[in-house]
């Protein structure tokens, strides 16, 4: 049995763990309030985005000479996934539930007999997915830089993946990145970004639209903005997602270090009685044998 | 007679309010935007975006930044990647 000094010594130790696992959780807990809102401010602008998207790539599609963002390299060999990480730790699950879901893929897309490589947006997913691909990382954003990653950031990530895959370093690039539900539950989800798949749901256009420039002037840059947009929307999902895994993950946290700090000092209590009565029979036994 | 006008940028919606007349700043040449406007999409350049609350009012500018201006049945919609103030 550990000494009193010993317990006395945990006890403290845990306190201290929980009282910094509480403050975690409640700077979370206000950080996914703003982060959430954020989320819901951002929605118009993408759904307005793919409306017009929509009423666009429909009149575009099945042209053949179509812009390369849209129609693609001809070939679908090289695959990029895009893995939206956080930054920062102490958020449960959540990473290891992103990066378990981009091996799946890369493992689905390996066996179909592509060729995979990361780029990583964010700090947490680049040592496990080193451990299993150490040469698949073509590149990575580092956003810890910026307190709340926004739209610069997503232009910055959009610019580059564009200039990759205009290069020819991919043929097909996917967005892994979680989506926000609610505190208790993230889920990753994969979707491609490039090429932009075409919309499923085509908007009947009943009426001429004019364009200007020309349909083809506009989509050709409406689809790296829809790209950018895609990245923007990924990129508030993980800063929502992050605080609320972090809240719950903590909550948790503290509530078992509570438990804990419970059991420990029983076991405190019960050996100090321990130690008295002991005490107390020594005293009285010595006092018999006067 | 009026004219819905939204203004919607990555971060937020900025505007949604009905207003007499919007004059944007296309990428070939300013146009003006009234109710009934027959249906049309244009780029946007750098610059400000006219509003008339009413007409013959003074105008209110807003500077924009990229994006894209859609006129259909339901209004009038610019969607800026940047905007000022």
């Amino acid at each position: 049995m550990a000494s009193l000094k010993e317990l006395k010594g945990r006890i403290n130790s845990v306190k201290s763990t929980q009282k910094i696992t509480k403050a975690k959780q409640m700077v979370a807990a206000a950080k996914l309030r703003k982060a959430q809102a954020a989320a819901e401010a951002a929605r118009p602008y993408a759904s307005r985005l793919a409306e017009v998207m929509g009423s666009l790539a429909a009149k575009v599609a099945g042209q053949d000479n179509g812009p390369l963002l849209m129609r693609g390299t001809g070939s679908d060999q090289r695959h990029l996934l895009v893995v939206v990480n956080t930054d920062k730790g102490l958020c449960g699950g959540l990473n290891s539930n992103l990066v378990k879901e981009a091996k799946l893929q890369a493992r689905a897309l390996e066996a179909a007999g592509k060729t995979v490589t990361f780029y990583l947006v964010g700090k947490k997913g680049r040592a496990p997915i080193r451990r299993d691909y150490p040469n698949g990382i073509a590149a990575g954003y580092d956003t810890s830089n910026v307190r709340t990653p926004g739209f610069d950031e997503a232009a910055a990530i959009a610019r580059e993946l564009i200039a990759m895959f205009e290069a020819g370093k991919f043929d097909v690039a996917h967005l892994v990145a979680p989506v926000f539900k609610n505190a208790l539950t993230q889920q990753p989800v994969t979707t491609q970004i490039i090429p932009v798949p075409a919309p499923t749901s085509t908007v009947a256009v009943d009426s001429v639209v004019e364009y200007e420039p020309g349909e083809e002037e506009i989509l050709e840059e409406l689809l790296p903005r829809y790209v950018t947009t895609q990245l923007f929307g990924a990129l508030l999902e993980r800063e929502a997602s992050e605080q609320g895994a972090s809240m719950t993950a903590m909550d948790n946290a503290t509530r078992n270090a509570g438990e804990l700090i419970n059991k420990l000092t029983i076991q405190y209590n019960r050996s100090r009685q321990a130690a008295i009565t002991t005490e107390l029979i020594e005293i009285i036994a010595g006092a018999e044998a006067l | 007679m009026s004219l819905h006008f939204e203004l919607v940028t990555p971060a937020r919606l900025v505007r949604s309010e009905e207003v007499h007349m919007v004059v944007v700043p296309g990428t070939d040449g300013e146009f003006g935007v009234l109710e009934g406007h027959a249906p049309f999409m244009s780029t946007v350049k750098d610059g400000s975006i006219k509003v008339y609350k009413s007409a013959g009012s003074a105008p209110e500018e807003i500077k924009v930044q990229g994006g894209f201006a859609e006129v259909g049945a339901n209004g009038l919609t610019v969607l800026a990647e940047h905007v000022e103030g």
